[in-house]
């Protein structure tokens, strides 16, 4: 998730406020696939990354691209306005009653000796290490990701070189969806959905890709591991409930110390 | 005309304004009286709203066939949130409300019972258990819903009951909770009764954790790692699930999981999330009463309104939300009046018998606090996928199962 937010931030330079709410319409399209086709989630996975990438395509070219250049608090208020109509017609639609899958994993655990790995957890990992390699492959060895990178070194550049750049930026949205329809398929299978589910992870994905570096994809994954493992320890040493103390804590950290992140760049 | 007087003018207009007061205070009579409902039927509560919430709407029929009076509920949602509910409440008085009922969640209760008491409009709470809401020296805030210390050392009586009756105990505990209002009243609670109420395990560790938390696996490791046989909980719905599938997945079996009175594990939303690992969890809680012909009525109009739903599930949540509303109707009845201060007093002097109010316990009179006491618990096993009374035994559905099976 934080990949996508990292990726959308690094190329159009758009903050998405969004972001928690398209995870949740992931997870309740998880949710409607298995209910209705029986449908695994990490097999929706596949389908809803490519459904929300031309979603992604579409809502940058209709809405985003007219404000890619207007004053960030203009672009604010747009995503703003896109996470709560997500969230309204989600309650609409769904009600706020709590929705799961019930896959026959879910509560199973891999036996290492004495450590218990929770099987969907290692899923979750394993396809969130699959989408940031084939995203990083992507923006490394094709046409499109190389001139998505010309365009996020400098957009002024790749206009002059006669990049397309308005579809680039919405292939790049595009692809930052596709990243949350995977993190939401994922988390579907550990997490119940409400229509109310997005602000508290757009708030964390926002916590993860500061800390690691806002744009940059190694950056994220660092930042998350950071974060999961500093609330873990925060959760063992100190008190459980002063998780999210010890991960606010080290964004403020990052941000007197470092306030580029762990591996971002100097550039505004 | 030159024969009227100031004399005569001034009776006549005394005669009509005595017969004006008169008839007014004769149409509140005939009247409807309004009540405010606030309930979190939105957000991080909804489920648990939205069960009180069916008290309510039973309320308006069963009443008027009761009692004879005419009430209208004014339904508002919280939203699961404090702000929104002061607001509301500020709302529903500002729109007519006589009286308000609510708000299930303790911190959204002691808000609304702000705004009722800047007001003057009583508020009768339905569901909360924090103990200074009856403790601030208000006079137009009422509860008919033990405050969490009561509730706790209610639970603890029971919990030995429930050894007694199983003729085994563990030697170790650990104490989990949420870390909201209520959460902590209740945590303070346990630990100033657990030395008054000997106990035969030892208390290992407490941790808190937060309400709205989507991940619990610290929390479970730490609590698994004290090796304790049994675990307390004082818990909400959407952590409950969320804890016992972390348990699954970390294979921990106590030998029970006991809510010395929280909601939760009797929820409805528990039982559909988890299927049978929802099973064996016991509550020691408030309930309702099945032997009153008044909660055989109410059993039957929910039966009729809602004829999906299992009363099981909602035992606690519409019963209670309805007793709140049938305290407001009584002293309605009684007062014969909308005016605040004449309801709250009548509210003061209630005097509803214990078999002619749907939850389980004594008779509903408040203390000068505004405290109804002698609120009872039952002890409330999940068996057979719905919540079974399994102690005390002459109220008893089924026999209790403990120590739980192992989770497979």
């Amino acid at each position: 998730m934080a990949l996508g937010l990292s990726a959308i931030f690094g190329v159009i330079r758009l903050v998405n406020f969004a972001h928690g709410e398209l995870m949740t319409l992931a997870m309740y399209a998880a949710v409607v696939a298995f209910q209705g086709l029986a449908l695994d989630p990490f097999v929706t996975m596949v389908v809803a990354a490519a459904l929300f990438a031309g979603v992604g395509y579409l809502i940058q070219r209709a809405f985003i691209n007219r404000f890619v250049h207007r004053p960030e608090h203009a672009q604010m208020l747009l995503m703003i306005a896109l996470s709560i109509i997500i969230a309204n017609l989600l309650l609409l639609g769904f009600g706020p009653d709590a929705r799961n899958v019930q896959t026959s994993y879910q509560l199973d655990s891999f036996e290492l000796g004495p450590i218990l790995l929770d099987k969907a957890r290692v899923y979750a990992a394993c396809a969130a290490l699959a989408a940031t390699a084939a995203l990083a492959a992507f923006f490394r060895f094709t046409l499109t990701g190389k001139a998505i990178r010309a365009c996020a070194d400098n957009p002024l550049g790749a206009r002059v070189a006669g990049l397309p750049v308005a579809h680039l930026y919405a292939v790049t949205f595009g692809l930052g969806a596709a990243c949350v329809a995977v993190a939401g398929c994922a988390m579907v299978s550990l997490i119940d959905v409400t229509p109310t589910l997005g602000p508290s992870y757009t708030l964390l994905a926002f916590v993860i890709v500061i800390v690691g570096g806002l744009g940059s994809m190694v950056g994220a994954l660092l930042g998350g591991l950071l974060i999961g493992v500093s609330e873990a320890l925060a959760g063992v040493l100190i008190a459980p409930s002063a998780k999210s103390m010890v991960s606010f804590g080290l964004l403020i950290l990052v941000l007197l110390v470092r306030p580029q992140g762990l591996m971002g760049g100097g550039r505004r | 005309m030159g024969s009227m007087t100031r004399r005569t003018f001034g009776a006549a207009v005394g005669t009509l304004a005595l017969s004006a007061a008169t008839r007014a205070k004769a149409d509140a009579g005939k009247g409807k009286l309004k009540i405010g409902v606030l309930l979190p039927r939105s957000g991080l509560q909804a489920l648990i709203g939205q069960s009180c919430q069916k008290g309510a709407d039973i309320a308006p029929d069963l009443i008027r066939q009761r009692l004879g009076v005419e009430i209208e509920i004014m339904n508002a949602d919280t939203e699961s949130n404090v702000d929104t509910a002061r607001s509301r409440a500020e709302r529903l008085i500002a729109g007519g409300a006589h009286v308000l009922v609510g708000a299930f969640d303790s911190g959204h209760t002691a808000a609304v019972a702000q705004v009722a008491e800047q007001h003057g409009v009583p508020h009768i709470v339905n569901i909360a258990g924090a103990p200074q809401i009856t403790e601030q020296g208000y006079k137009f805030v009422f509860r008919n819903f033990p405050p969490a210390p009561e509730i706790g050392k209610n639970g603890l009586v029971l919990l030995k009951d429930i050894f007694a009756e199983a003729k085994v105990a563990p030697k170790s505990a650990v104490f989990m909770h949420v870390n909201d209002t209520f959460g902590k009243s209740m945590a303070e609670g346990v630990a100033a009764l657990l030395p008054t109420v000997p106990m035969p395990f030892r208390l290992v560790d407490t941790i808190a954790y937060d309400p709205a938390a989507k991940d619990l696996t610290v929390e479970v490791s730490k609590a698994k790692a004290t090796g304790a046989e049994l675990l307390l909980l004082v818990c909400r719905l959407n952590d409950a699930v969320v804890l016992r599938r972390e348990m699954v997945k970390q294979r921990w079996n106590p030998m029970g999981v006991v809510s010395p009175g929280s909601p939760g594990l009797y929820e409805e939303q528990f039982a559909k999330a988890l299927g049978k690992h929802a099973q064996f969890c016991i509550t020691n809680t408030v309930w309702f009463n099945p032997k009153n012909a008044i909660t055989q009525a109410f059993a039957a109009a929910f039966k009729k309104q809602f004829a999906k739903d299992d009363l099981s599930y909602h035992g606690i949540n519409a019963t209670y939300t309805f007793d709140a509303i049938l305290i407001a109707a009584d002293a309605f009845k009684r007062a014969r009046t909308t005016d605040p201060k004449a309801l709250a007093e009548a509210i003061r002097q209630t005097n509803i018998a214990a078999t002619e109010r749907v939850s389980f316990g004594g008779p509903i009179k408040f203390n000068a606090k505004g405290q109804v006491e002698g609120n009872r618990s039952v002890v409330l096993q999940n068996l057979g996928g719905k919540p079974t009374v399994v102690l005390p035994k002459e109220y008893a559905e089924a026999k209790l199962v403990f120590p739980a099976p192992k989770l497979g």
